[in-house]
Formats: C-alpha cells, sequence, structure tokens
C-alpha cells in the first residue's frame, strides 16, 4: 500500500462527513409512530363496594380479651389467608398471635402490674407503622406502604434476603423456610398461598377491604378489635381513641404504629 | 496437503454429527397445539379480550394485573369494550378456563414455558 498519510486522512475526512451526513438525515425522518390500540384504552379501577381511608387503623381493647377469643381470632385470620401451621416451632408462620404483657410492651413491665394484666395474652400483629422500617429496608420494594398506609407485601417481589424480619422492631414478619402447602389443611381457594423463600405478614386484610368487608379478625372479635380511619375525626376509631387513653407499641423508636392498646 | 483422507473424513465426521438433530427430527414435527376450551368458556364467546389479543398478550394482561391489583390495590379491569372483568387469575381466569392442563400447559410444554404462577396460586381441581 502507498498511501500517504495525507490521502488517508481525506478520506477518513470525507467517510466521516458522510457518516454524518447519514445520522443527520434519519434524525429528520420522524421515527415509527407507535399506533394506537383503539380509542378506549383498558383501565384498572377500585370495586364500587371498597372501604377506604386515609390511614387505616385498628384499637385493640385488652379489656375485652380472653384467651378464647384471641384463639378464635388468630384461628379466623389464619384459615382466611392460608397461613401454614408446621410443627417445628423454628418454622412457624404468623399473621397475628398472642403474647404476654412483658414481651408486648418491654419496658412498661412492673412490679406491681395489675393482676389482670400477668396472665392476659395480648394480641400482637403487624403494628402498619406509618414509619415502616420493613419499607425501608427492602431492597426490591416488594414491601411498601400504600396510600391508605397499610403496608404491604408483595410476594412476587420478595427474593428472601429477610432484611426487613431484621428491620421491623416487633417480630411482625415470618419466613417461609418450607414450602407452606402441605402445612395448609384447607386451602382458601380466594387468597394465594406462598412459596418456600418468602416472607409474609399480615396485610390489614387488604383483599377483604376491596370487598368491602372488615378484616377477618375484627369479624369476629366481639367488640375488642376496633378498626377505622384514623384521619376521619368522626369515624368510630376516634371516638374509641378520643374517650379512652391508648397506647402503642415502642413508641420511641418513631415507627409511628397505626394499632394501638387500650389497656 | 498432508493427511487428506483424515481430515476429509473428519470434516464428514463432523458435519454429520453437527446437523444430527435436524435430520433425525426431519419430519417428524409434533402439531402446533390448540388449546381447549371448556363448555363455559365455550358459551362466553368472549375472553377479557379478543382472542387474537389474549394469544399473543395474555402474559402482559397477566403481569399487568398482578401489578395493578397488589402494588395500586385497583381490582377492576375494565377492558375495551367496557366491560368489566375482577383482575383475578384464580378467580376470574381460572372460573371459564377451568382446565389447566388442556388450556394452560398444553401450549406452555409445547413452547418450553414455565410459569410459577401455580406455586402460590390454586387452579381449579380437574374433574372431567
Amino acid at each position: 500500500m502507498d498511501n500517504s498519510r495525507r490521502s488517508f486522512l481525506k478520506i477518513a475526512g470525507v467517510s466521516a462527513l458522510g457518516l454524518g451526513g447519514v445520522s443527520g438525515l434519519s434524525a429528520m425522518i420522524p421515527g415509527p409512530v407507535i399506533a394506537e390500540q383503539g380509542t378506549s384504552a383498558p383501565l384498572y379501577k377500585d370495586t364500587q363496594k371498597a372501604l377506604t381511608a386515609g390511614r387505616w387503623g385498628m384499637v385493640v381493647d385488652t379489656r375485652k380479651l380472653s384467651r378464647s377469643l384471641c384463639e378464635k381470632m388468630v384461628a379466623a385470620c389464619h384459615k382466611a389467608h392460608n397461613v401454614p401451621d408446621h410443627d417445628h416451632e423454628r418454622h412457624t408462620i404468623k399473621w397475628i398471635w398472642t403474647d404476654g404483657f412483658e414481651h408486648i410492651f418491654p419496658g412498661k413491665d412492673d412490679e406491681y402490674l395489675p393482676e389482670r394484666l400477668n396472665n392476659l395474652p395480648i394480641l400482637s400483629l403487624c403494628n402498619q407503622c406509618n414509619n415502616p422500617p420493613c419499607v425501608q429496608a427492602c431492597p426490591t420494594k416488594a414491601t411498601f406502604q400504600r396510600e391508605d398506609g397499610i403496608v404491604m407485601m408483595d410476594f412476587h417481589r420478595c427474593i428472601g434476603c429477610r432484611f426487613c424480619m431484621a428491620a421491623c422492631p416487633y417480630g411482625s414478619r415470618s419466613f417461609n423456610f418450607r414450602d407452606p402447602r402441605p402445612a395448609i389443611d384447607e386451602e382458601n381457594p380466594d387468597f394465594p398461598t406462598r412459596m418456600k423463600g418468602v416472607v409474609e405478614k399480615c396485610n390489614f386484610c387488604a383483599e377483604r377491604l376491596a370487598e368491602g368487608k372488615m378484616p377477618a379478625c375484627v369479624e369476629v372479635s366481639e367488640g375488642a378489635l376496633v378498626f377505622g380511619d384514623l384521619e376521619d375525626p368522626k369515624s368510630e376509631i376516634r371516638k374509641v381513641l378520643r374517650e379512652n387513653y391508648a397506647i402503642r407499641r415502642k413508641q420511641s423508636l418513631g415507627t409511628n404504629p397505626s394499632v394501638y392498646y387500650i389497656i | 496437503m498432508y493427511d487428506k483422507g483424515k481430515i476429509i473424513l473428519g470434516l464428514i465426521l463432523f458435519f454429520v454429527v453437527f446437523t444430527f438433530p435436524f435430520w433425525y427430527n426431519h419430519g417428524a414435527a409434533t402439531q402446533t397445539p390448540e388449546p381447549e376450551l371448556t363448555k363455559k368458556a365455550k358459551q362466553a364467546e368472549n375472553c377479557v379480550e379478543d382472542t387474537s389479543y389474549m394469544r399473543t398478550e395474555h402474559m402482559q394482561i397477566l403481569d399487568d394485573w398482578r401489578d395493578i391489583t397488589v402494588r395500586d390495590g385497583k381490582r377492576l379491569y375494565v377492558n375495551k369494550s367496557g366491560k368489566e372483568y375482577m383482575a383475578s387469575l384464580s378467580n376470574t381466569c381460572m372460573d371459564c378456563h377451568s382446565n389447566k392442563a388442556d388450556f394452560c400447559d398444553k401450549c406452555h410444554n409445547y413452547a418450553s414455558v414455565d410459569p410459577y404462577c401455580w406455586d402460590c396460586h390454586k387452579y381449579p381441581e380437574e374433574n372431567e
């Protein structure tokens, strides 16, 4: 080849111009227009019966709790949500459960606590915090907070890293170490089960609220649980909170729980 | 050219082995499966959208359904002609298409697709 530097530069310059011209031209030609699919595209709506709120909350009236009532509420929830009943304690899945006063309210335990509180099983569930640490911890946004305050799991997205379980100060979350399906007595066809390797917790019965029903535990609570809109001053829950002094769990952590307890 | 015979023989052998799947399976192609419709599905005539659209886009619809119902809480799907459906795989789709083996699995197996819906969602037991 006897190309000199001069002729090489000439060719390079001309081809660069040519390329530039082509891409410049193609920028001026409009690209393919994405066809509109009809005029009325499909859309999604709330169901008509759906119960809505600014921020859902719950009041647990411990004065009305009893062991048998708690068992009934736990059973109703776990049946509605296909919560498995594993025989191994370490594999336990729980959405709602009971524990002693000293565990539910650590630091509020006292030598001279009323006798009633010493033996009373206190109902515990996800606090549906308004400043939820689990949501901040979740790397895939599988746990998220809805506009109505419900902290919910999108099981499709959960990768089972369990950061949320470490972040939750209430132990409200359970991990499926085993396939839950064999441990479910009677599967409720209206609610999916989970699979091995995902975290689950109470969802304030978001699926029942969409159908206009109260949460499963509230329905069988015989008045021990009050469920309603915390942002609506006229709601029953606000009335109950106005008339009674109620406390929340580990309030000093700043998670701002939506579950109140009347002691 | 050294070892001409060996090289040519090697090339022929390579060619035969390499193309083995093609000529071995030639003419043995199975028929494209047709999903079977239940009586209820036939009576309904229309799925949530028209058949050709469902055929190509059902996976997209299901993906949208699951995101929008779970994350946005909107559980009602209004199709292009204005009809409303609950956006639910187990309760809406499987209500008509209650024959998972003959409706879903048939094509999915053929296309070697393995959706994991059924790890959690329930499908109706097949009685037929």
